[in-house]
């Protein structure tokens, strides 16, 4: 094989030979398996991935992937990520988080790595639980969420992570969930050819302190009625029969009966450029979807604006045409020098 | 009547006026002048706490004093012979600085109603005719009038003239001290190229100040310093933090390596961050984080990608990153975080200088953290000593801390720069890259210095991971294993310590190598304990004097120097932190002197204090 070619690889060549420790039934696993059917089909070779996480069990994310990793501490995954992919352009920077660890301790990094813009992907695992520390409500727990923590419920009110993405300016936001590999690897696919900072929430089940929390989208009889896959350039269609769109009246949003009156011509068509459409399709959050509103599946949105890290190279290289090669001598001596003797 | 004309061994000069008179570039005009004229000298601006406080109040008063003298100088000087003042809060501010019998030139324009009243003196009080009976000796002169009859055809405002008064009064003093006005003119010419009028007219006051104190008599004495005794060489004046900026550039060059400074906003430690962001053409990216934690969490993941990782920041601000540089002890990679050490704790005073992180420096983290911790001795050290960490963390894959203090990061000396032909080689090489048919790469095997390898991501065949979580020895892979934390645990001490073998061995600074007191001191309290030192010694006194750099781990035969003596005194800006790391690592009984006041120590203070334990003169106390 000549060194330039790249070798074939499958997803079994990016999974180390450390054992998994989730739980058995854990929502992670199917994540793990599609980052790994990625891997090989994004045409990287395995030594310039580097995954990247904090604390948290999806955190242990990078043990169990055969490339570059780093566990690092609670919170800080973004920061660091942002160091190494600032410095190293040239890496593929993959950053594993949960709702803990990227919405709560590490909420400040986040949104920073957002309007920066740094080119990584990050995956934030949404269980909307503490589970290392055994079962305390987090930061997209709903109000009321009875747990160790909250023996009387939580009063807390949760984030919208999407909103939250879209507030900080994020230039690409999308979700996707556990129980639907095949989507979720279209969306891993659309993340990583995606130049800047890639946001995509996952939601993912904990089998052992939250089971059962994304029912409602995840079940197979369910989710067709309260999930919105969006399709680029494709009206908001949704039901069991494909009979339910969501139409825009002006920057209103509501449902319509496809059987009643309406077309699919009638509906809102997705525009994932549309930074003020994706603000709205974010806001289709109501806990069980209460409000008749479909929880949005897919890219909400997609920007294109100027990595950070290549921003920061292009000033590299003003400075060096300005200043000319760097002269040690020259700027140890400075300007004005006397001689002694 | 004539001038007598009197040669000086030193003087100490302060400028002080409110925040927008000038009175920092005026003295470090007259610094580099001073420089230029072969003196030796040590300065000390002493910033006002506020970013603005009201004009003319005693909060607003900023002050700068240098010690200069045909002498070796190594502090800026306790009390000054000549004070300028600018108005009468400064008089107010600064007259405690004045030695008894000082000159005070005031800017009698300062001392009106109304300036009286902004320093909070009464309605009636006269502030220059109350010092002037109390042996001082007030030169009043009305600096704005004198400089805006030395502009008026100047075609500027009377706005704009009243700016140049800082250079009308610095040109009395240059001729108050014999001093050439060229340095200065070639200044204000190229700072203000783009604008020749104003440029002029700076001029033009700074040498109608000196034609002024020639022409009028004001002075019964003018004076000379000759120049002083310095190792030959070439030299340029340098502060803590400029040095410091210079030092990581350096080490970014020599390594060959690239450099990331993560850092963010804290005085007195940003104008490294300002200084370093200007060097990105020697392939340094400064990167203003979102916070302390970010800043150093960034650092690290340019180290594992195989940057020199460098954080900067002050005491409140390393608090915040303790968890990042156990993170980076466990990882193993290389980092140098610095401390410009400012009064705490919390905010405490941030424009004032202390050495009271030290303990932080050495253990301040959760588990058994070993670092190394080095700290300058004076500005121009602060580039071998940043230097010197860069090469510590690089070569041994370790955090490495500089402490610095506000003191000597704002502080300036002569420099005796050296050419990079000069500068010690930094070895460091990434791990080669495997093939498939080499055995598995072993991220945490050890060479002789039981340094592992730097494996950088892009590296084909060394995928691996690390993390916080307790590693296995050689694979890096996690362990839970009781004995093997406990190696490994000593594993990170002994790497730590290793390092001494590099280390120089401590010399005297002073003195002989036995005898009754042994003056031991780290960091910036270096120019005080020196000059007092030293001083003693010309006096005939049994008194030594060592500087400790090395902090973590200590010189190896720094037990047996301590040993030779019968009292070993550690005076530090703190309640006492380098005695207990002292008595626990040599049990060895030493005395502290400690003032934790903000500012450096007195020469005087010090002389009194080692005098007390001297058996030459009895007093034992």
């Amino acid at each position: 094989m000549k060194s330039n070619e790249l070798e074939v690889l499958t997803g079994k060549d990016f999974s180390s030979d450390q054992d998994v420790r989730w739980c058995p039934g854990c929502g992670d696993y199917t994540i793990l398996k599609q980052v790994q059917n990625v891997m090989p089909e994004l045409g990287i070779p395995k030594e310039n991935i580097v995954f990247v996480a904090g604390i948290g069990c999806s955190s242990r994310f990078p043990y169990y992937m055969n490339t570059y990793g780093m566990h690092t501490i609670h919170g800080r995954a973004p920061a660091i990520a942002s160091g190494l992919k600032i410095s190293r352009p040239d890496l593929s920077v993959w950053m594993i988080t949960g709702d803990g660890d990227s919405l709560s301790i590490g909420g400040n990094h986040l949104i920073h790595v957002l309007r920066r813009n740094v080119d990584i992907n990050i995956l934030l695992f949404n269980n909307e639980i503490y589970g290392l520390t055994k079962g305390q409500y987090s930061p997209t727990s709903k109000e009321g969420t009875k747990t160790k923590s909250t023996p009387y419920g939580s009063l807390d009110h949760p984030f919208n992570p999407l909103s939250l993405a879209l507030g900080a300016d994020s230039g690409f936001v999308a979700r996707a969930m556990d129980r639907d590999p095949k989507h979720l690897n279209t969306v891993l696919h659309r993340a990583a050819s995606h130049k800047g900072t890639s946001f995509v929430e996952i939601y993912q089940n904990c089998i052992v302190f939250n089971d059962g929390a994304f029912d409602l989208y995840t079940d197979k009889v369910s989710r067709p009625e309260s999930a919105l896959y969006l399709e680029q350039g494709q009206p908001l269609i949704f039901g069991a029969d494909s009979s339910k769109g969501v139409r825009l009246d002006g920057m209103r949003p509501e449902i319509v009966d496809l059987n009643n009156g309406y077309s699919a011509e009638d509906l809102w068509i997705h525009d994932e450029h549309d930074h003020m459409k994706a603000y709205i399709l974010s806001r289709f959050f109501a806990v069980g979807n209460e409000d008749g509103f479909p929880r949005p599946f897919g890219v909400l949105f997609e920007q294109n604006r100027p990595p950070y890290e290549e921003l920061v190279r292009e000033q590299m290289a003003y400075a060096l045409k300005k200043n000319g090669a760097p002269d040690l001598e020259a700027l140890l001596s400075g300007d004005e020098t006397w001689v002694v003797g | 009547m004539s001038v007598k004309e009197a040669s000086k061994k030193t003087a100490t000069i302060r400028f002080a006026g409110d925040s927008g008179d000038g009175m920092q570039l005026t003295g470090s005009q007259f610094t580099n002048t001073t420089a230029l004229a072969g003196n030796d000298l040590s300065t000390l601006p002493d910033f006002p706490a506020e970013i603005r406080a009201p004009a003319g109040t005693v909060a607003g008063v900023s002050g700068f004093q240098i010690h200069f003298g045909s002498k070796p100088i190594h502090a800026p000087g306790d009390m000054c012979d000549v004070l300028v003042v600018m108005n009468a809060a400064a008089l107010k501010a600064n007259i405690k600085h004045l030695k008894s019998g000082g000159v005070i030139i005031a800017n009698v324009d300062g001392f009106g109603k109304k300036d009286l009243n902004l320093a909070k003196y009464g309605p009636e009080a006269d502030p220059l005719g109350e010092v002037s009976t109390q042996g001082y000796t007030v030169v009043p002169v009305d600096v704005t009038k004198m400089t805006r009859e030395s502009l008026a055809e100047s075609g500027l405002t009377f706005k704009e003239i009243d700016r140049s008064k800082n250079m009308f009064v610095l040109g009395i003093v240059y001729w108050l001290y014999s001093r050439s006005l060229e340095p200065t003119i070639n200044f204000l010419r190229t700072k203000f190229a783009k604008n020749p009028q104003v440029a002029e007219a700076n001029v033009k006051a700074l040498e109608d100040g000196y034609t002024f104190g020639a022409a009028t008599q004001i002075f019964t004495e003018r004076y000379s310093v000759g120049p002083a005794k310095i190792e030959p060489g070439r030299y340029r004046n340098i502060t803590g933090n400029e040095a410091a900026v210079i030092g990581l550039t350096a080490a970014a060059k020599m390594s060959g390596i690239p450099m990331f400074l993560g850092s963010y906003p804290i005085t007195p430690a940003s104008d490294i961050l300002h200084g370093l962001a200007r060097m990105k053409h020697f392939n340094i990216i400064t990167y203003q984080a979102e916070d302390e934690i970010a800043a150093i969490t960034s650092a690290i993941g340019a180290a594992f990608g195989g940057s020199l990782g460098v954080t900067s920041s002050s005491g409140p601000g390393i608090a915040l990153k303790t968890e990042a540089i156990a993170l980076a002890t466990i990882y193993e990679l290389p980092l140098v975080i610095i401390n410009v050490q400012r009064a705490g704790p919390s905010t405490g005073m941030p424009t004032k200088t202390e050495q009271a992180d030290l303990l932080q420096a050495v253990y301040g983290r959760a588990g058994e953290c070993p670092v190394v911790v080095v700290a300058p001795k004076s500005p121009a050290d602060c580039f071998d000593s940043i230097y010197e960490a860069c090469k510590i963390a690089t070569e041994f894959m370790i955090p490495v801390m500089f402490l610095s203090d506000g003191y000597i990061a704002n502080g300036a000396e002569p420099w005796k720069y050296p050419t990079p032909d000069q500068l010690a080689p930094i070895n460091v090489a990434y791990a080669k890259p495997r093939s498939n048919d080499d055995e598995a790469f072993k991220p945490y095997t050890r060479n002789e210095n039981l340094v592992r390898p730097w494996a950088i991501p892009g590296t084909k065949g060394l995928e691996h991971r690390i993390g916080g979580i307790e590693k296995e020895h050689e694979t890096g892979n996690i362990s839970y294993d009781p004995d093997n934390h406990h190696f490994m645990v000593q594993m990170r001490e002994n790497k730590r310590n290793k390092v001494a073998e590099m280390l120089p061995l401590i010399e005297m600074e002073e003195g002989e190598t036995s005898g009754d007191v042994l003056v031991v001191g780290w960091g910036s309290t270096f120019g005080s304990i020196k000059e007092a030192v030293s001083e003693l010694v010309e006096e005939g006194h049994s008194v030594s004097q060592i500087h400790i750099r090395h902090l973590a781990p200590f010189p190896k035969n720094l037990g047996e120097v301590l040993r030779s003596f019968k009292t070993v005194l550690i005076p530090e800006i703190n309640s006492g932190q380098l005695i207990k790391l002292i008595r626990d690592q040599y049990f060895v009984d030493a005395i502290g002197y400690n003032k934790v006041r903000g500012v450096p120590f007195a020469v005087e203070e010090l002389k009194a204090t080692i005098k007390g334990y001297l058996s030459t003169n009895g007093v034992q106390s």
